[in-house]
C-alpha cells in the first residue's frame, strides 16, 4: 500500500467529520470527537502496512515515503489522537468560552480541525519539494490560527490568536522569501536536486542569504531564540489541548522540515561550516534563554512554553552535531527526542487540562497539595516533570543523554557547558511543580476524579515514559 | 535471570504493591528482609578467588551504540551490596512518625535502596549512572515533606541537595560520555565496563587526565569532596532518619565506588598524573582538616554527624590516592565501616530526637543514667566513628594510614606528608565525638527529656544491635569481607 493512502484517509475523515457536524444535534458533539479518534486509530493501524516504495511518476519528486517520513506520520497520528482525548475532557471549559451568538456552543469543528492539522503534518513529513513543503506548512498553520483563537469569549485566547496570526504570517513570509531565493540560486524545487546543485555552487552569498531567511522562518516554527517571544503568550492563552498540540505537533513538524531543508546546506562542502556555526549559535541562545527565563515563572502553561523553547535548544544542538564516533546520527537523536517529548509533554498537559477544568487556573497555586487530592494525577505529573528535567530511567533523560553524547563527540565544549547549565536550571523549575504538589498544603480538599478514558491515557503515557527510558531499542529500530 | 536482578526488582515491586493497596510496612519489610536473605545466599555461593563478575546477566536495550542492562557482582560490589542490604533493612525497620503517608515514606526508602543496589551491581556504565539517580527525587520529596527543623530550613536543604547533586551528576555524565566516546574499542562504542577497562587505558595521558578530572569533579560533588561539600551536612541534618541513613551510609559511597570501578582502572595514566594527584591530596586534606574543625564548632548533634560524614570521606579519598593495594583495601573497608557506623549514629540520633524533641547538645545532659542501653549503644557507635580499635573503622583507617607509607622507599613524598596531616584528623574526630557524648550522656540529668523516656522496645533495639554487631565482627576480622575483594583490588593500577 503506498504511503499517501494515509493522507487520503485522514483528509477524507476530516471532511466527513465537518459534514457530519452539521447534522449532529448540539448535545451530541462529543460523538464527532469519538469518531475522529476512532478514524485516526484506524489510520494508525494502517501505518505499518504502508511501504517505502516509490513509483516512476512525477508525483514522487514531491513526496518521499522513506522510513523517517513514516516515523513522523506515526508521531503526528499519535499526537492528534492524544490531543483529541484531551479535548474531550476539556469540553466543559471550551463550551463555556466558545458560545455562539444565537445558540449553543460551537465545538464540533474543534474535533475536525485537528484531523486536518494531522493531515498537514503527515504530508509535511513526506514533503521533499519546496512547493509541497510550503503547502503542507500552510495547511497546518492556518488550521492552528483558528484553533488558537477558538475560545472567542476568552480575552487571553483572542490575544494569543492575534499574536500568533501576525507573527506566524510574518515568519511564513520569511520562509517563502527564503524558498524563492533558494529556487533562484539553484533553479530547482526538489530538495535532492537542490542538494546536488549546492554541492558546488559558486553563488555562496545568495545561498547563505536564503539559508538565513529559512532559519528565521524555521526558528519561529520550532520556537527558537530570538523568535520565541510569541510562545509564552500563545501557550497561555490557547485552550490547553491546543497548546499541547502546538507544543508537540507543531514542533515535530517544524523539526522534520528543518532537517529536510537544512540537509542540502549541511551536505554541501562549501556551506557546511557556516550552517553549523549558525545552528550552534541558535541552539546555544535557545538553551540559555529558554532555561533561564523558565526559572521565575509562576504559571504552569507559561513554564511549559519556556520548557518547549529549551527543548528546542537541545533539538537544535543535536541537529548541529557532526558526530565522529557516535553510532547515532543527529536526525535519529532528534526523532527519538521528539517522540519522548511527545510522551512526557502530553502527560503534563493531560494533568494541566484536568486541573484547569476543576479549578479554572493554570497557576502553580492550583497544583498545591495535589498529592492529597489526587495521588494518581500527582504521580503522573511527577513522572512527567522528572522526565522533562531529564532524570535517568525516563525517556527525557535518554533524549538529553543522546544529545550530550553527540555534542561531546562533535567537540562542542561551550554548547555542552551551556546545555549543562540549562539542564541544571531545569532541575529547579520542573521540581517547582513537584514541590507545589507534594510539599504545599491543599487549598481545597475535595478529591479530583478522573474519567476512565483519561485514566487509561495517563497510564499509557506514564508507562511509555518509563519503558522507553530503559528500553529505547524498539523506537530507535524504527529509525534505522 | 540473575539473583542480582531480584535485589533491584524486589524493592521496586514492593513499591508497586504499596501503590496497589498492600500495607506499606508489610510490603517494605518483606522486600528488605527478602533482600538480606538473597545477599546471604549470594555470600554463600560467591567464589572468593575470582576477579570477574559473578551471577552475571545481560539484556541489550539498545543495539547501536550498545547499551545493555547488565548486572554482575565481583568482590568489590559484594562488599557494597552487603552494606546496602544491611543499612536498608535497618532504615526501613524504623517506624515512621505519626501523620506521614506511609506509602511515600517507605516507597522513597525502597527506591533509594533499589537505586543504590542497581548502581553497585551494574556492569554497564549507562545503568551504573542511571540507577544512582533513582534516589534523587525520593530524597527531594522526603526532605521537603517530612524533614526536620522548620519549613524554611528543610525546603532550603531539599533544594540544595537536589540542585547540587543534579549538577554533579550532569558533570559526571559528560565525563562518562567522554570516556565512552574516546575510550571505546575500535569495534564500536560500548558502555560495557569490562570492555572499557580493556580498551580505555590505551588512551594517551593528556586525554586521560582531562577525563579523569571531569570524573573527579562529578564524583567529587556526589561524595562531598571539599569544596563541593556544602550540600551534605544541612541535608543530612534536615532529612528524615531513614533518608539520612541511606544517603550518608550507602548512596555517598556511589561516587567512591565509581572512582574505584571506573576512573582508576579505565584511566590509570590519568590517575597517575602528578598535578591531579596533588589536587586530590589538597582537597582531601580540606575534607579532613577544614571540615573537621568546622565539625568541632557545631552545637547540634545532627550537624555534628552530617559534617563528620563529610570529613570521613577524606580518609577514603586518601586510601584511593595511596595507589597501592593496602590503601585500596583500607578505602573499601572504610566505605563499609563508615556506612554502617554513620547509619547507626543517624538511627540513634533519630531516637534521641523523638525522646527529647531536640538535638541541641547544650540542652541535654546526663541521659546515660536515664536510658542506659541507649547510652551504651551511642557510645559504641561514637567510638566506632572515631576509630577505636576493635571496630571496623579502626581496621580500615589503620590500613589507609599504612597504605600512605607502603609505597614510599623511606622518603617523604606528597602522599606521606598528606597522611601525616591526615592523622591529626583522628584527634579532631575524638574532640567532637567525645564532646558530643559527654554533653548528651554524662553529668547530672538535665531538663530534657521532661520525663524518663520509655525504654527501647525489642523491635527498636534489633536494628541498632545488628549494626553494632557488624561493626564489631568486621572490626575484629576484616578479612571476612576483604578476602572477597582482594582479587579485584589487586588488579587496580598502582603508582
Amino acid at each position: 500500500m503506498p504511503a499517501y493512502v494515509l493522507e487520503i484517509v485522514t483528509l477524507s475523515l476530516g471532511l466527513l467529520l465537518l459534514l457530519a457536524e452539521a447534522f449532529v444535534g448540539p448535545g451530541h458533539k462529543r460523538c464527532i470527537g469519538y469518531a475522529a479518534i476512532l478514524g485516526l486509530l484506524v489510520t494508525l493501524c494502517l501505518l505499518p502496512f504502508t511501504c517505502s516504495c516509490t513509483g516512476p511518476t512525477a508525483f514522487w519528486s514531491f513526496y518521499s515515503p522513506d522510513r523517517l517520513a513514516l516515523f513522523y506520520k506515526g508521531l503526528a497520528l499519535i499526537c492528534t489522537i492524544v490531543v483529541l482525548i484531551l479535548s474531550l475532557d476539556y469540553l466543559p471549559v471550551l463550551e463555556q468560552f466558545a458560545a455562539r451568538a444565537g445558540g449553543g456552543p460551537a465545538v464540533g469543528e474543534f474535533f475536525a480541525l485537528p484531523v486536518f492539522i494531522c493531515t498537514g503534518m503527515m504530508w509535511m513529513a513526506s514533503a521533499v519539494d519546496l512547493t509541497s513543503i510550503f503547502v503542507s506548512l500552510e495547511l497546518i498553520t492556518i488550521a492552528f490560527y483558528v484553533m488558537v483563537g477558538y475560545q472567542r469569549k476568552n480575552r487571553l485566547s483572542l490575544e494569543a490568536a492575534v499574536k500568533y496570526l501576525i507573527l506566524g504570517a510574518i515568519s511564513t513570509g520569511f520562509l517563502v522569501y527564503g524558498l524563492s531565493w533558494l529556487f533562484g540560486v539553484t533553479g530547482q524545487t526538489n530538495l535532492l536536486a537542490i542538494e546536488q546543485v549546492l554541492q558546488t555552487t559558486d553563488n555562496q552569498q545568495a545561498a547563505l542569504f536564503a539559508l538565513a531567511l529559512l532559519l528565521v522562518g524555521l526558528a519561529f516554527k520550532v520556537a527558537a531564540v530570538p523568535f520565541q517571544f510569541w510562545v509564552p503568550d500563545v501557550y497561555q492563552g490557547a485552550a490547553t489541548p491546543v497548546t499541547a498540540f502546538l507544543s508537540v505537533g507543531s514542533k515535530s513538524a517544524g523539526f522534520i522540515i528543518a532537517y529536510r531543508l537544512l540537509h542540502p546546506f549541511l551536505a554541501s562542502p562549501v556551506l557546511h561550516g557556516t550552517t553549523i556555526s549558525l545552528l550552534v549559535a541558535l541552539a546555544g541562545a535557545t538553551l540559555l534563554v529558554g532555561n533561564l527565563a523558565a526559572i521565575p515563572q509562576t504559571n504552569f502553561k507559561r513554564l511549559l512554553a519556556y520548557s518547549s523553547i529549551s527543548h528546542a535548544g537541545f533539538l537544535l544542538l543535536a541537529l548541529a552535531c557532526v558526530p565522529v564516533k557516535s553510532q547515532l546520527s543527529p536526525i535519529q537523536v532528534v526523532s527519538f527526542y521528539l517522540a519522548g517529548y511527545l510522551v512526557m509533554t502530553m502527560l503534563s498537559f493531560a494533568v494541566v487540562g484536568v486541573i484547569n477544568r476543576v479549578s479554572g487556573s493554570d497557576d502553580f497555586t492550583a497544583f498545591d497539595g495535589l498529592a492529597t487530592r489526587s495521588p494518581f494525577l500527582a504521580f503522573a505529573m511527577l513522572i512527567s516533570a522528572v522526565s522533562l528535567a531529564g532524570v535517568p530511567l525516563t525517556v527525557g533523560f535518554l533524549g538529553k543523554f543522546f544529545v550530550f553524547t553527540l555534542a561531546v563527540d562533535s567537540g562542542y565544549t561551550w554548547p555542552v557547558v551551556i546545555a549543562i547549565i540549562g539542564a541544571a536550571a531545569g532541575f529547579y523549575y520542573y521540581l517547582k511543580i513537584v514541590r507545589a504538589m507534594y510539599w504545599n498544603p491543599p487549598k481545597e480538599t475535595a478529591p479530583i476524579t478522573v474519567g476512565a478514558t483519561m485514566k487509561v491515557l495517563v497510564i499509557l503515557l506514564i508507562a511509555a515514559t518509563l519503558i522507553l527510558g530503559v528500553y529505547p531499542q524498539p523506537l530507535l529500530s524504527l529509525l534505522q | 535471570m540473575s539473583p542480582l536482578d531480584l535485589l533491584i526488582v524486589l524493592p521496586i515491586l514492593a513499591v508497586v504493591a504499596m501503590a496497589l493497596g498492600v500495607s506499606a510496612r508489610t510490603a517494605a519489610l518483606v522486600a528488605v528482609v527478602g533482600n538480606v536473605g538473597i545477599v546471604i545466599g549470594l555470600l554463600i555461593q560467591f567464589q572468593a578467588g575470582v576477579a570477574t563478575p559473578q551471577f552475571a546477566a545481560s539484556r541489550v536495550v539498545l543495539e547501536s551504540p550498545r547499551i545493555a542492562y547488565a548486572v554482575g557482582m565481583d568482590g568489590m560490589s559484594l562488599v557494597l551490596v552487603v552494606l546496602t542490604a544491611l543499612v536498608t533493612l535497618c532504615a526501613v525497620w524504623i517506624a515512621p512518625p505519626a501523620g506521614v503517608s506511609e506509602k511515600i515514606w517507605y516507597g522513597s526508602s525502597l527506591l533509594i535502596a533499589a537505586g543504590a543496589m542497581g548502581a553497585f551491581v551494574a556492569t554497564d556504565v549507562f545503568f551504573f549512572y542511571a540507577f544512582h539517580e533513582l534516589a534523587l527525587i525520593p530524597t527531594f520529596l522526603m526532605i521537603g515533606m517530612y524533614g526536620h527543623g522548620g519549613r524554611e530550613n528543610r525546603l532550603h536543604a531539599a533544594w540544595k541537595i537536589t540542585i547540587y547533586l543534579g549538577v554533579g551528576s550532569l558533570v559526571l555524565l559528560v565525563g562518562l560520555a567522554m570516556l565512552v566516546l574516546r575510550g571505546s574499542p575500535e569495534s564500536g562504542m560500548t558502555f560495557d565496563i569490562a570492555q572499557l577497562v580493556a580498551s580505555a587505558p590505551k588512551l594517551e595521558a593528556g586525554v586521560q587526565a582531562s577525563i579523569f578530572l571531569t570524573l573527579l569533579l562529578g564524583f567529587g560533588v556526589l561524595i562531598s569532596l571539599f569544596p563541593f561539600h556544602s550540600w551534605a551536612a544541612p541535608a543530612y541534618a534536615a532529612a528524615p532518619t531513614p533518608v539520612a541513613m541511606l544517603h550518608a551510609g550507602v548512596l555517598k559511597k556511589f561516587g567512591l565506588y565509581g572512582l574505584l570501578r571506573i576512573a582508576l582502572p579505565m584511566l590509570p595514566l590519568g590517575a597517575a598524573t602528578p598535578w591531579l594527584q596533588h589536587l586530590l591530596l589538597w582537597l582531601l586534606l580540606g575534607n579532613i582538616l577544614v571540615i573537621g574543625l568546622v565539625t568541632v564548632a557545631q552545637r547540634s548533634l545532627d550537624q555534628v554527624l552530617g559534617h563528620s560524614s563529610v570529613m570521613h570521606m577524606g580518609y577514603i579519598f586518601l586510601g584511593i590516592a595511596c595507589g597501592n593495594v593496602i590503601g585500596y583495601n583500607g578505602a573499601l573497608l572504610l566505605m563499609f565501616a563508615h556506612g554502617i557506623s554513620i547509619a547507626l549514629l543517624f538511627a540513634l540520633a533519630g531516637h534521641l530526637r523523638t525522646m527529647t524533641g531536640t538535638l541541641e547538645m547544650s540542652r541535654m545532659s546526663g541521659l546515660a543514667k536515664r536510658a542506659p542501653l541507649f547510652g551504651l549503644l551511642f557510645g559504641m557507635a561514637a567510638m566506632a566513628s572515631l576509630g577505636l580499635p576493635g571496630f571496623a573503622n579502626f581496621s580500615a583507617e589503620i590500613m589507609v594510614f599504612l597504605g600512605g607509607f607502603a609505597s614510599s622507599a623511606g622518603e617523604i613524598g606528597p602522599v606521606q606528608l598528606t597522611t601525616i596531616f591526615a592523622l591529626w584528623g583522628v584527634v579532631i574526630s575524638a574532640v567532637y565525638m567525645l564532646r558530643a557524648y559527654k554533653n548528651i550522656f554524662m553529668g547530672p540529668p538535665g531538663e530534657l527529656p521532661a520525663s524518663d523516656p520509655p525504654a527501647l522496645t525489642l523491635a527498636e533495639k534489633l536494628p541498632l544491635l545488628l549494626l553494632t554487631l557488624v561493626l564489631l565482627v568486621i572490626g575484629f576480622c576484616p578479612q571476612l569481607l576483604l578476602h572477597f575483594a582482594r582479587p579485584v583490588l589487586e588488579l587496580l593500577p598502582r603508582h
